[in-house]
């Protein structure tokens, strides 16, 4: 069994004008097949290769580490932006986020901070614990909240791949380009399957 | 006195086709500038300011905890790029000579063992990081590799040689192709410039 890259949930167009068709080809086309080309040599023949890649992600370490867990990021991320999405969140989650924020207004700041502050390479994430406490997390390079026995809600990439062909050394403008496209749906379904409450 | 940007011995484009003018640019201009900018900020009327971006990024162990992490990324990202420009130049290339060559067939094993070590310091660092020639606390040479903007510096190491492998040095030309950007980046060492930073770090 090989690990196989996922169909994006929409075509590579689709969240232009936050990313271009280009910027996507090579995200996708180039950078999320790399990592699973790379993992699929890594593990090949191995036990390993038959685990889930989440649970590759969450027993492995080193090389194998870093190419489950960009491949199993890469996947979360296009999962939790949407064409024609963006707006705020409601119910549960959005209860949640004023209660462990603040605000949305808040939120929205300290994870644009997270992600602008990032030195080098990551992933800027929203996670929750068991009780569904959320937390801002960011991680460098493939690090995931798995890791902590988190659960992952919604992620940017920071990576200068992400984002380096549409804005340059420009990532407050990736950043804030990101909200017009998150899937709020999708990470309120995500929260609701990490509480229990699905 | 803040730290300025320092100008290029070369243009922009003089670097082509091993390494681009958009690219140059952006990396000089942008990026360097940056981490020039954050750090003047951050040790702005401390003791630090007077001294050279190489003695404070070597005393980053001793800086006060508040300004510790601005030493590491951006003191490290202008000491760091400060010396990657010097040590390329147009037509150049080729391999090192005189008491360098020397030193690189006696600590490394001559330069195609050197090359092969420093292509895959440079292709195994994963995420945003640098690969180095430095010289160790007792003179020999080693290849190595730092992530983000640390530098050899700050483990008592002195680089003569550094490959800035952030995605920012050659995403416009090379992409994904990190190994590609790594093979052209041999054609651009100036070797006489990395046998000149040997001399002084040697003494």
């Amino acid at each position: 069994m090989s690990f196989q890259l996922p169909e994006l949930p929409y075509g590579l167009g689709g969240l232009v004008p936050f990313l271009s068709e280009e910027q996507m080809q090579y995200h996708y086309g180039k950078h999320h097949a790399a990592y699973f080309t790379k993992l699929n040599a890594l593990v090949a023949g191995k036990a390993e290769a038959d685990l889930s890649l989440r649970q590759l992600v969450l027993q492995s370490s080193g090389a194998v580490f870093n190419n489950a867990a960009q491949a199993w990021n890469h996947t979360f991320f296009w999962n939790g932006m949407a064409p024609g999405a963006g707006g705020d969140p409601g119910g549960a989650l959005r209860e949640a986020i004023n209660r462990d924020f603040g605000s949305f207004d808040a939120f929205r700041k300290a994870f644009s901070d997270a992600a602008v502050g990032l030195f080098g390479s990551g992933w800027t994430w929203l996670a929750c614990d068991g009780q569904g406490k959320l937390e801002i997390l960011a991680l460098s390079n493939a690090d995931t909240p798995l890791k902590q026995g988190k659960e992952p809600l919604l992620t940017l990439d920071v990576w200068e791949h992400a984002y380096y062909i549409d804005y340059r050394n420009e990532r407050p403008r990736y950043v804030e380009g990101f909200w017009g496209v998150v899937n709020w749906e999708a990470v309120a379904r995500n929260y609701a399957s990490a509480t229990g409450a699905s | 006195m803040a730290y300025t940007l320092p100008q290029l011995a070369y243009s922009y484009d003089a670097l082509e086709p091993h390494i681009d003018a958009r690219t140059m640019e952006i990396h000089h201009t942008r990026h360097h500038q940056a981490y020039i900018d954050k750090l003047n900020a951050a040790i702005g009327g401390t003791e630090w300011e007077a001294k050279p971006v190489e003695e404070v990024v070597a005393g980053v162990a001793q800086v006060s905890d508040t300004i510790k992490t601005a030493v590491r990324n951006h003191g490290g990202g202008h000491a760091n790029h400060s010396l990657f420009w010097t040590v390329m130049g147009p037509g150049k290339g080729g391999e090192p000579s005189g008491e360098l060559a020397q030193a690189i067939q006696a600590d490394l094993g001559g330069f195609d063992a050197f090359r092969e070590k420093f292509t895959a310091a440079a292709l195994g660092r994963f995420g945003s990081g640098w690969a180095w020639l430095s010289l160790d606390s007792g003179g020999r040479l080693v290849v190595e590799d730092t992530p983000n903007q640390n530098s050899p510096l700050m483990h008592g190491h002195t680089p003569i040689l550094g490959i800035d492998v952030w995605e920012h040095a050659y995403y416009l030309k090379y992409q994904y192709r990190r190994a590609d950007y790594v093979a052209a980046f041999y054609h651009v060492i100036d070797w006489d410039a990395v046998l000149e930073r040997y001399r002084r770090a040697k003494g």
